[in-house]
C-alpha cells in the first residue's frame, strides 16, 4: 500500500516538473534556431522562467464566455490532463521501475492517449466559439486519421517480442535494439511522425493554427485552464517520446556508466529535441495534405511494414530478408495503386478561388 | 493477484491525478481577479461583434474518413492479440491475418478509387 502511494507521489510530482522544464527547453531551443537568446532574466539561464510563468497564469482572470456550456468548459482541461498523467504509469524507467507493469502495456497507452480527443472536443464545443469548434473538429479528424497508422506500426513490436508488456519489450532488445533492424527503423519513423500528429505539434498543429483559427480549441480559455491544456500537450509529448525510446531504442539499456533511468531520460530527450527541431524548421501542413499523408502514405507504409515484419520473423536468414522486402514492397504498391496513378488534386473550391484571383489580376 | 493490484493502483492513481488539475484551478479561484463584463465575456471573434451562433449545423467533410477509421480501428482490436501469439501460430496465423488484412486493403483501394480520400 505504502509502495503504491510512493509510486503515485513520484509520478504526480515529477511529471509536472518535467513538463515545466520542457517548456523552458523548448523556448531555449526554438530561440537558438531563430537566432535569439530565449528566456534569460528569471534565474540563472532563465531556469526559473517556468515558475514565473506559473505564477502569472495563476493570477490571470478565468474567463468563461457567455452562453458556453459551463460544465463542458470546466471539465475539458481536467479530462485532458488526467489521461496525460496516466500515460506515465505503464512506461518503464528501469528494471522493475514501472508503476503498473500491465500485460497490455502498449494497448493501454494507445487507449488512454486517444481519450484526449474527447476532452479537446468538449473544450471546442463547450466554448460556443466558432474558432474553438473548428479547431475541435479538425482535431478529431486528425487524430482518427493518424491513430490508424500509429496502431498498425506499434503492432510490429509485439509480433517480434510476443508480448505487449513494455518491460519485456525492453528486455527483448538486449541482443540488439530494434532501431537497427529494417522493420524497426520504418516503425520508429512512422511512430515519430504519427506521434507528432497525435500530440498536435508542428507541422501537424492545425487544430490550434494561430494564423487560421486564432488558437483553435483553447481560444476561450485563460489563466490556469489555458495552462492545463499546455501541460497536457507537453506531458503527451514527453510520454510519446518515452514510448518511442522504450519500444525501439532499448529503454534503460545502455553502457552502465550511468544508471538506467538516466538512459531513458537521455533517449527521451533526444526524441523531444528532434520534435522541437522539427517545430523550429518546418511550416504547417494544409488540411488536404494532412489527411492525404495519413491515408495515402502512412497507412500503406504501415501495412507494408506489418507484412514485411511477418516474413522477417517467420523465416530466418537471407531468404527471410528477401521475402520481407518483396512482401512489403508488394503491399505498398498494391495499396497505393501506383500503377493506376490516381493524381492528387487541389480541392475544387480552392482551385476556383485561385482562378478568380488570376482573373482579378488579368483584368487589372 | 498482481494483476488485480495493478488495476487497483490505476484506480487510486485516477483519484490522485484529479488533484493535479483541480488544485491550480481552485487556487486560481482565490488568487485571480474577477471582473466580468458584457463585452469581455462575449465569445472571441477577432474584436468585431459576434455574428450568429457557433452551435449550428454545418457540413463536415470528415464523415467518410470517420467510417474508414472505424473499420481500421476495429481491425486493431484483432491485430494486437494476434501479434502477441504470432510466432507460435507460424504460417497458418500469417495466412489468416493476411486474408483479413487483404480484405481491408481492398476496401482501402476501393475507397481511394471512389474518391473518398480526396478533400473537397
Amino acid at each position: 500500500m505504502f509502495n503504491m502511494i510512493l509510486k503515485i507521489g513520484v509520478i504526480l510530482a515529477l511529471a509536472p516538473v518535467g513538463m515545466m522544464y520542457l517548456t523552458w527547453a523548448e523556448r531555449k531551443v526554438i530561440a537558438r534556431i531563430q537566432d535569439r537568446v530565449g528566456p534569460n532574466r528569471v534565474g540563472l539561464y532563465g531556469l526559473l522562467q517556468p515558475l514565473a510563468d506559473g505564477i502569472k497564469m495563476l493570477t490571470k482572470e478565468d474567463l468563461v464566455p457567455e452562453g458556453a456550456d459551463r460544465l463542458c468548459h470546466f471539465l475539458a482541461p481536467i479530462l485532458i490532463v488526467v489521461p496525460a498523467l496516466f500515460l506515465f504509469t505503464v512506461l518503464p524507467f528501469g528494471p522493475g521501475l514501472v508503476a503498473a507493469p500491465l500485460t497490455t502495456g502498449i494497448l493501454f497507452f494507445v487507449a488512454i492517449g486517444s481519450t484526449q480527443t474527447l476532452a479537446i472536443f468538449m473544450a471546442g464545443w463547450g466554448s460556443r466559439n466558432k474558432f474553438s469548434l473548428l479547431g475541435a473538429v479538425r482535431n478529431a479528424a486528425q487524430l482518427i486519421a493518424y491513430e490508424v497508422p500509429l496502431v498498425l506500426s506499434l503492432a510490429v513490436v509485439p509480433m517480434v517480442v510476443g508480448s505487449l508488456n513494455l518491460t519485456e519489450i525492453v528486455e527483448a532488445q538486449r541482443a540488439g535494439i530494434f532501431l537497427f533492424t529494417p522493420w524497426g527503423l520504418t516503425g520508429f519513423l512512422l511512430i515519430l511522425i504519427t506521434g507528432l500528429a497525435e500530440v498536435n505539434r508542428t507541422p501537424f498543429d492545425l487544430p490550434e493554427a494561430e494564423s487560421e483559427i486564432v488558437a483553435g480549441f483553447h481560444t476561450e480559455y485563460s489563466g490556469m485552464k489555458f495552462a492545463l491544456f499546455y501541460m497536457a500537450e507537453f506531458l503527451s509529448t514527453l510520454a510519446i517520446s518515452a514510448l518511442g525510446a522504450t519500444l525501439f531504442m532499448g529503454g534503460w539499456l545502455g553502457p552502465e556508466i550511468i544508471p538506467g533511468w538516466l538512459w531513458v531520460a537521455l533517449k527521451t530527450f533526444l526524441l523531444v529535441f528532434v520534435m522541437i527541431w522539427i517545430r523550429g524548421t518546418w511550416p504547417r501542413f494544409r488540411i488536404d495534405q494532412l489527411m492525404g499523408l495519413a491515408w495515402k502514405v502512412l497507412l500503406p507504409l504501415s501495412l507494408a511494414n506489418l507484412a514485411g515484419t511477418a516474413a522477417w520473423v517467420l523465416i530466418p536468414g537471407w531468404q527471410g530478408t528477401l521475402l520481407s522486402l518483396g512482401l512489403s514492397l508488394g503491399t505498398f504498391l498494391v495499396t497505393t495503386q501506383l500503377w493506376l496513378a490516381p493524381r492528387p488534386h487541389l480541392p475544387r473550391q480552392w482551385v476556383k478561388s485561385l482562378d478568380e484571383e488570376v482573373n482579378i489580376w488579368e483584368s487589372k | 493477484m498482481n494483476y488485480n493490484l495493478n488495476y487497483l493502483f490505476l484506480g487510486l492513481f485516477f483519484l490522485a491525478a484529479l488533484v493535479v488539475p483541480l488544485l491550480p484551478i481552485v487556487l486560481a479561484r482565490f488568487v485571480a481577479p474577477k471582473k466580468p463584463g458584457r463585452v469581455k465575456n462575449s465569445p472571441y471573434e477577432c474584436g468585431t461583434e459576434g455574428e450568429g451562433d457557433a452551435w449550428v449545423q454545418f457540413r463536415i467533410q470528415y464523415y467518410l474518413f470517420a467510417i474508414l477509421f472505424v473499420v481500421f480501428d476495429v481491425e486493431a482490436l484483432f491485430l494486437f492479440p494476434w501479434a502477441v501469439v504470432f510466432k507460435e501460430m507460424g504460417l497458418q496465423g500469417l495466412a489468416a491475418m493476411g486474408v483479413f488484412l487483404g480484405v481491408l486493403a481492398v476496401g482501402l483501394v476501393y475507397a481511394w478509387q471512389a474518391g473518398a480520400l480526396e478533400w473537397e
